[in-house]
């Protein structure tokens, strides 16, 4: 029984870091509809640089901070100088260039601080609680994750939600036509989305670095498991991804556990094909009548 | 695919027939040479590359003819994934994992059952055409992103089934096989990189002819219409679902025989012959070289298999620190990628044939225009 508490606790904080690295997933989806695989670069390249900065200042927060505006900032233009130039052309396209996007991020971060993993430290203790004389699976740092992944959608909710610049973000990206008619500048709109969905992926990197080093292909599990996620939830909906993320990270966290850490992979396919095959379009999004 | 292939022609004459205008055998006539006429090209131009190929393999190093045999399994398995892709509108970003399968059922059948190669070589093209089965009858409920990342998954997924059952696939360090041997009438001295370029080359030749023909008959055109519009075609009265599984079987197979041909050509099935790269450089690949054409096949399997030598060999002429070095090629190849899609949004072939048409502005047009149609309908 605190086998399955530890999994559980752990799948939690697991699920809590892919949720978060969906949610920039959907953001970007909503707002582009670009699938974009450089998202494990840009917070791959944040991570880093959170990385220097805390070499060069000995301060934690300070790095974090860093890292969340460089996401702010990187993503903002990559959105402005790369990718609005293959918006509007064969999707396939704007596919490819975030592929070369992350290849060419990889290849530089690689340039700039190397091959070899760097360790980065966590913002809390990583030893678990003690509870009636057991160590749990679960550390102040997880709890930390876990509120602040939490904290981070509640934000952007809010922003999206309550907002006035909230609303100009859902009316870019639900009818830009209607939207620029209105006098909301689409273009800075969409600008916007994809720092707003870089910063939410540069947090998630952050989180998972103490546990996977930094290095230049190191956080390439943890985007491909938000991607998933973030399909397991429909990419349409930022609940979903939450969902979708703790789902996701719970299922692996018991069969890690229980079956065997190889099988993680194979897990996720197989979750991910059981759950489309009910639900094609991820467990929430509205079922739309096809336009025709 | 052999089977739809044969049947295309037949089916296409005998549903034509009703409609045969009573007065006038010479429409009838001209209208069933067509496919016949088709065929013909292919095959010809099959045979011209074949020549080609032969003189070039001969004329080469043993080097040159494994990188040969390179692009001939790359482009094996691109034009089974811009058929799919570019031509039924299906993204698949889990063709590295069909490779994987025509690869270990290979080395399986060859190291493990002992068969001859060729054999082989056809029954992995069968088990991964049927594994594209189940892939395919998953895919065509799935559109978009979805698919996108179920294939992905896929591709993350399938070669973790090695590391679980190391017993019977080798774990992490595979499968061996043993190279093929050239027949003795070749010669005794017959070089061994030389007859691996043959086999995968030959491969190639086949999936081209099948797949040009393919394209321009019955099948393709159905892919194409349930591409541009999947409710229209279904309203034609086509069943949607049962032409995308054929799509995804027609791709798997071209995968599984790219993948028994990686095989011939490394001697080893290894999961990490199949990562996730590998999926994603083949979707590149097609995009760089032209989405839905043959043509751009081949400059896509070009560019797989040179970009890589050519950015190294860049990156080596300039003195400079090791992680600059090292990181170089990548850096190349990712603003490659880049640069081709913002200046030639379709891919090599594409960019050729703008070229082509300011050259001989009103002159004579390639064959393939079916092809152009699907580009501009993209």
């Amino acid at each position: 029984m605190s086998r399955f508490i530890d999994l559980t606790l752990n799948g939690v904080s697991n699920g809590a870091i892919y949720a978060a690295v969906a949610i920039a997933f959907v953001l970007i989806w909503r707002a582009t509809r670009i699938v974009n695989f450089a998202q494990g670069g840009l917070l791959m390249v944040t991570t880093f640089i959170a990385f220097s900065v805390e070499q060069a200042t000995g301060s934690y927060w300070l790095a974090f901070f860093v890292a969340l505006a460089s996401g702010l900032v990187l993503g903002g233009v990559v959105e402005r100088v790369l990718m609005r130039r293959v918006e509007g052309g064969p999707p396939l396209n704007a596919v490819i260039a975030t592929i070369g996007l992350l290849i060419l991020l990889q290849a530089a971060a690689g340039m700039i601080w190397g091959g070899t993993p760097r360790s980065f430290p966590p913002a809390f203790s990583i030893r678990g609680y003690h509870v009636g004389g057991h160590t749990l699976f679960f550390s102040p740092f997880d709890l930390f994750t876990v509120i602040a992944v939490l904290g981070m959608a509640v934000l952007l909710a809010l922003l999206f939600r309550a907002t006035d610049i909230g609303l100009r973000l859902r009316a870019s990206a639900f009818a830009p036509e209607v939207a620029r008619l209105q006098g909301v500048r689409v273009g800075r709109m969409l600008t916007f989305g994809w720092a707003l969905a870089a910063m939410t992926g540069s947090l998630a990197g952050l989180l998972i670095a103490p546990a996977v080093f930094v290095g230049p292909n190191n956080f390439d599990p943890v985007t491909v498991f938000g991607f998933t996620a973030a399909v397991l939830g429909g990419l349409d909906s930022p609940v979903g991804a939450v969902v979708g993320g703790l789902l996701l990270g719970l299922s692996l966290s018991y069969v890690a556990g229980y079956a065997g850490s190889s099988l993680v992979t194979l897990a996720a396919l197989a979750i991910l094909i059981a759950v489309l095959m009910v639900r094609p379009s991820g467990l929430f999004t509205s079922t739309r009548a096809r336009r025709i | 695919m052999n089977e739809a292939q044969t049947r295309q022609p037949m089916r296409a004459r005998r549903s034509r027939e009703p409609s045969e205008p009573p007065s006038g055998p010479r429409p009838r006539a001209r209208r069933l040479r067509l496919p016949e006429q088709t065929l013909a090209r292919h095959l010809l131009l099959a045979l011209v590359f074949g020549v080609l190929l032969f003189l070039l393999s001969i004329s080469l190093g043993a080097f040159d003819n494994l990188r040969m045999a390179s692009a001939a399994y790359f482009f094996t398995a691109l034009a089974g994934l811009t058929v799919l892709t570019g031509l039924n509108g299906q993204i698949s970003l889990g063709h590295g994992a069909l490779m994987a399968v025509g690869a270990y059922s290979t080395a399986l059948l060859v190291s493990r059952a002992g068969w001859p190669l060729f054999p082989t070589m056809v029954a992995a093209t069968v088990i991964t055409a049927l594994a594209g089965v189940l892939v395919g009858a998953a895919a065509s409920r799935l559109r978009g992103p979805y698919l996108a990342g179920a294939t992905l998954a896929l591709a993350v997924g399938l070669p973790g089934l090695a590391d679980r059952y190391p017993g019977a696939f080798g774990g992490e360090n595979g499968i061996d096989v043993a190279p093929p041997t050239p027949p003795s009438s070749l010669g005794a001295t017959f070089p061994l990189e030389r007859w691996e370029a043959w086999i995968a080359c030959t491969g190639a030749l086949v999936v081209y002819v099948l797949l040009a023909n393919l394209m321009r008959g019955r099948v393709g055109r159905t892919f194409r219409a349930i591409r541009d519009d999947e409710v229209a075609a279904q309203l034609a009265g086509l069943n949607v679902a049962r032409v995308q599984i054929l799509a995804f079987v027609i791709s798997a197979a071209c995968a599984g025989l790219a993948g028994a041909s990686l095989v011939v050509v490394t001697q080893i099935a290894a999961p990490g012959a199949f990562p996730l790269e590998l999926s994603l450089s083949l979707l590149t690949g097609i995009v760089l070289g032209g989405l839905g054409s043959l043509a751009g096949a081949v400059w896509g399997a070009l560019a797989l298999v040179f970009l890589p030598q050519w950015s190294t060999d860049v990156a080596q002429s300039f003195s400079l620190s090791n992680d600059v070095q090292a990181n170089l090629p990548l850096a190349l190849y990712g603003l490659v990628l880049i640069g081709v899609v913002v200046a030639a949004p379709q891919g090599i072939q594409g960019a050729l044939r703008g070229i082509a048409r300011l050259a001989w502005p009103r002159g004579r047009r390639e064959p393939s225009t079916h092809q152009e149609e699907g580009d501009d309908a993209n």
